[in-house]
């Protein structure tokens, strides 16, 4: 499940963004540079409002930038990176929160929705359906039909 | 049956009410500052410093191992030239020296020749002082901006830290930290 | 005086609201004829009041009124005239008022268009809505007065964010207020209805059109806010999952959900409870967005100025506005009882799935976005939630929304059986999995997934209309006679569906997307995408507020000239800021798209990116509000108009089940 998760989000990229401002930033090799953007957009940009690394224009975010690449060529796994940069910054570097206790309940919330919303429709309180006839109506019909 | 339906649509007006209560106590810690969404916090803390190795700016260097067995607890000031809020805190950093508290400093990405005219022009503040020229070790440290300050205990443990520049107001508070771990 | 002449009003609009928040909600409690018909007066001279404040603010940002704080701050002499009007909406204060402007604009037009509504109704809607201007009127008069004066006034104004410098912004506030606010009058006849203590098909009736107003803005507010993000920022990207988006985003999820569920009360008396419900949270949605994003609770990349004492204020506001609505919700909401029967597989159940699925999109929406402020507030740790995260959750219950909206329309109120439906659609069904073979050529999974999906939309449209008019089923000639009969509603909602299959195909073209950094020479040429891109020179241009960096870059495709384009690096000199004009060459399929980076070693650096599809994001969003402007062109006229409308002799065919709409 998890992976499956892992390949949704990086199989659509939010947008087609990134801030790299020099050439020479980028890795020579196209297959490295893109799994380079693809970690990148998993890490925040910390002293930015909710920009990944990749979107922003920030110093600090051109010096990570500059580290995944380097680990890239140095041959780390993307597991590898993120875990490097959360060993600095912590689980706030991350823009897709890991799953622990606490952060259950937000990766819970797509099922715990779904769950409400038909716990609410099979419980919804319908309105009674019609009586069934009682027996003189059940003659009264049947003399009708046979009519 | 009737009272579920009751607390049925209850529901909405409960869930507005704590999220309304949860952003008021977010306000009022806000403006008492004792709640930042914008903080970034540090891992650091209760850790040990990272192992590192810089040339000095001013004299020798300094490593991570070289705070490991100090015994006696540091200042780490990470500054730069480059940096206003640096400049702001330099008197609160000068008055620290003058009452006797340790204070290294780490040059952030700053040329050599610009930090040593900054510390002409404003006096140096710092037992030691070394230059990260690449910025790599400040990532290290888990930085994200100048200034940032870390009281280092004798055993090389991060005890304390502050973002942001420190004020006239932190000094009691920083000294009496510096006794607490110095003992 | 033009200052104090817009203060004052102001302050009028503030004390009619007020008059109009009392009299007619205690004139329908009364039954007193005379009160209620107070109602629309008053909400007229309350509208009239703030559109003079409005023009005497647009007056002073025009005639560079510098001895005003609002626009000494905001504005310059230099500035162009187009700037200086939306620079009026610009900042904090302005767009405070702009937003009180539109609600009393309809509270205004309710009183105009509301003639048919039953007295009682009307003046209590009009009641409500004067109520929640009176609150927002007062915040602007009290705590955030766009007509303070300072003294001396400066020589020139501080000048506005150049990002904002821009046509597309210039009208996104408003529309997207309009949006917003216009979520209002669905509300306001939601509280009208718990006070009255009555929900039926007519109040489904006039619901509608109102609620659809709100969307259509809503809907071209958000895009034109993306369309900026795409060209202005120069990075391309057009969604960034960025708080702001996401309170945006949510009104429009759950008004989406309200225009669905408006009709199951209209046309089977049904989830009464549940749309009133909806008309609540989508105007709290609405509300909170605003509130969050100026307290400085949310961390975003495009927040005002923001100020915690200010959200003292607005969130006293809210908990009135939203807590009397709730409260109103608990005591009466239980009484309002359905009376139509659906079975599961029916038109009414396609609707309550769609609610179900949006609705939960809207708490992933909202949970991510308020997940890091209370883990930080109860538990003291630091989370980031992202693009990622809401890419991860939103899909897998996108997916089945599109899944969906295709076979909805298909099915009979009351009951229906799937099989037929699905039969029905069989072609549509062929044209996604086409539409996915292809997409599978040139790219992975998930945009594989949307671009079948997206086919399906479009097809299930066209399968929609197809139906109804029984295409190569009857002769052509009757099935034109009926496409002709055919209601403008019905191609409105057709349309606003493929609508959202384009736009979705524009954001799977994300995928396919090329680009390239380069630092290119003048006389150097570069491919991306098949084009070939040649930097031709640089030059310098003056523009009126800022000096420009010119790059002229000639495109052209296997020896044909495509096309010159001349992106800028703009340098502002009172902000002190650069900002990059990105050029976009668009075919209507395909953008080139053009950003100039810094200069060095004797060129210039350059981002060149080829987007297909990336059009379509927009072009989609126009469909769906033309689409919504049709339907709404319909409803319009038959608003208090219950009966059907006779329809020519001979086509009433013995399915009457098929769907009206």
């Amino acid at each position: 499940m998890r992976a499956l998760l892992l390949a949704l989000a990086l199989l659509l990229p939010a947008g087609i963004a990134h801030a790299i401002s020099d050439p020479a930033e980028m890795l020579p090799d196209k297959a490295q540079e893109a799994r380079a953007e693809a970690v990148g957009r998993q890490l925040r940009c910390l002293v930015c409002q909710n920009e990944s690394i990749e979107d922003s224009g920030a110093d600090l975010a051109r010096d990570l930038r500059a580290i995944v690449r380097q680990r890239v060529t140095a041959g780390d796994s993307d597991a590898e990176i993120i875990d490097w940069m959360v060993a600095r910054y912590g689980d706030f570097v991350r823009l897709r929160p890991p799953f622990t206790p606490l952060t259950a309940i937000l990766w819970a919330t797509p099922v715990l929705a779904l769950a409400a919303g038909f716990a609410a429709v099979a419980l919804r309180r319908r309105p009674a359906p019609p009586a069934p006839l009682d027996a003189q109506e059940q003659a009264r019909l049947k003399a009708l039909l046979d009519r | 049956m009737k009272t579920r339906r009751v607390l049925l649509f209850a529901v909405p007006l409960g869930v507005a009410a704590a999220a309304g209560g949860g952003f008021w106590v977010m306000l009022q810690r806000m403006r008492s500052g004792s709640f930042n969404p914008r903080g970034v916090p540090s891992v650091l803390d209760n850790k040990r410093v990272p192992g590192f190795n810089l040339p000095g700016l001013i004299g020798p260097g300094f490593s991570g191992p070289d705070l490991y067995d100090r015994h006696r607890p540091v200042l780490i000031n990470f500054w730069a030239s480059w940096c206003p809020p640096c400049r702001e805190e330099h008197p609160v950093l000068m008055a620290l020296k003058q009452d006797g508290v340790p204070i290294w400093g780490i040059a952030y990405k700053d040329a050599k020749k610009a930090s040593l005219a900054y510390l002409d022009t404003y006096g140096n503040p710092f037992e030691r002082v070394a230059a990260d020229a690449g910025g790599r070790v400040a990532i290290d440290w888990g930085l994200t901006g100048v200034p940032e300050t870390f009281l280092v205990d004798g055993d090389g443990y991060v005890r304390w830290h502050m973002v942001g520049p420190l004020t006239h107001a932190m000094i009691p508070t920083v000294k009496s930290l510096m006794e607490l771990y110095a003992g | 005086m033009i200052p104090e002449t817009g203060h004052f009003a102001l302050a009028l609009a503030v004390a009619l609201a007020f008059a109009q928040a009392v009299l007619p909600l205690w004139g329908a409690w009364r039954r007193d004829a005379r009160l209620m018909q107070a109602a629309p007066a008053l909400a007229l001279g309350q509208f009239l009041a703030l559109a003079v404040s409005y023009a005497a603010l647009v007056w002073v940002n025009v005639g560079d009124d510098f001895s005003v704080l609002n626009v000494a701050e905001n504005s310059h002499t230099l500035k162009p005239l187009l700037y200086k009007i939306s620079g009026s909406w610009g900042n904090h204060e302005g767009s405070i008022l702009l937003w009180c402007l539109v609600l009393a604009g309809c509270g205004g037009a309710v009183a105009l268009f509301g003639g048919r509504l039953p007295a009682s109704l009307r003046a209590r809607v009009i009641g409500v809505l004067g109520a929640t201007a009176a609150g927002f009127e007062l915040f602007a008069l009290l705590e955030s007065n766009p007509f303070l004066r300072i003294w001396p006034p400066p020589m020139d104004g501080r000048d506005m964010n150049p990002l904002l410098q821009d046509p597309g912004l210039a009208i996104h506030p408003p529309m997207l207020y309009a949006g917003y606010v216009g979520f209002a009058i669905p509300f306001a006849f939601a509280v009208a209805a718990l006070l009255e203590g009555r929900v039926d098909a007519a109040w489904g009736r006039w619901v509608r059109p109102w609620t659809l107003a709100a969307w259509i803005c809503l809907t071209l507010g958000i895009a034109l806010g993306s369309w900026w993000a795409y060209y202005e920022l120069g990075w391309g990207g057009f969604w960034f999952w960025d708080p702001v988006e996401n309170a945006s985003l949510l009104p429009w999820l759950t008004g989406t959900a309200l225009l669905h569920s408006a009709v199951v009360v209209e046309k089977r008396e049904s989830l009464k409870a549940w749309t009133v419900l909806l008309a609540i949270g989508t105007f709290s949605f609405s509300l909170s967005g605003t509130f969050l994003v100026r307290s400085g609770i949310l961390n975003s990349v495009h927040s005002f100025a923001n100020d915690p004492a200010r959200g003292v204020f607005i969130l006293g506001l809210l908990a009135l506005v939203i807590g009397t609505s709730l409260v109103l919700f608990a005591v009466r909401g239980a009484a309002l009882a359905s009376t139509g029967i659906f079975a599961p597989i029916s038109r009414e159940g396609g609707l309550v799935l769609n609610n179900i699925l949006l609705c939960s999109i809207a708490a992933v929406v909202v949970s991510g976005t308020l997940f890091p402020l209370f883990a930080d507030l109860l538990f003291g740790e630091k989370f980031s939630v992202g693009a990622p995260f809401f890419n991860a959750t939103v899909l897998p219950l996108a997916v089945p929304v599109f899944a969906a909206m295709s076979v909805g329309p298909m099915l009979s109120w009351k009951r229906a059986r799937l099989a037929p439906a699905l039969a029905k659609l069989w072609w549509a069904a062929l044209g996604a999995l086409a539409a996915g073979l292809i997409a599978a050529l040139h790219t992975t999974a998930l945009p594989v997934l949307v671009f079948a999906a997206a086919a399906w939309l479009v097809l299930g449209a066209a399968t929609d209309i197809v139906e109804r008019i029984r295409l190569f089923r009857l002769p052509i000639a009757d099935s034109l006679a009926r496409l002709a009969a055919l209601k403008p509603a019905v191609f409105g909602a057709a349309l606003a569906h493929a609508g959202l299959g384009v736009s979705i195909a524009g954001i799977a073209g994300a995928a396919l997307a090329e680009d390239a950094i380069v630092l290119a020479r003048v006389g150097e040429t570069v491919q991306v995408g098949g084009y070939d891109f040649t930097l031709e020179r640089l030059r310098d241009a003056p523009g009126p507020n800022y000096a420009a960096r010119v790059a002229d870059i000639r495109v052209s495709r296997n020896g044909h000239v495509v096309t010159t384009l001349s992106p800028e690096r703009r340098s502002f000199p009172v902000q002190r800021m650069t900002t990059t004009e990105a050029k976009i060459r668009t075919d209507g399929l395909t953008d080139l798209y053009v950003v100039l980076g810094e200069e060095r070693d004797g060129g210039a650096v350059l981002r060149l990116h080829h987007n297909p599809f990336a059009p379509w994001i927009w072009i989609g969003a126009a469909i769906m509000a033309f689409g919504g402007l049709l339907s709404l062109a319909d409803r319009r006229l038959r608003v208090g108009a219950p009966l059907r409308q006779p329809r020519p002799a001979g086509l009433r065919t013995p399915s009457e089940g098929t769907p009206a709409e």
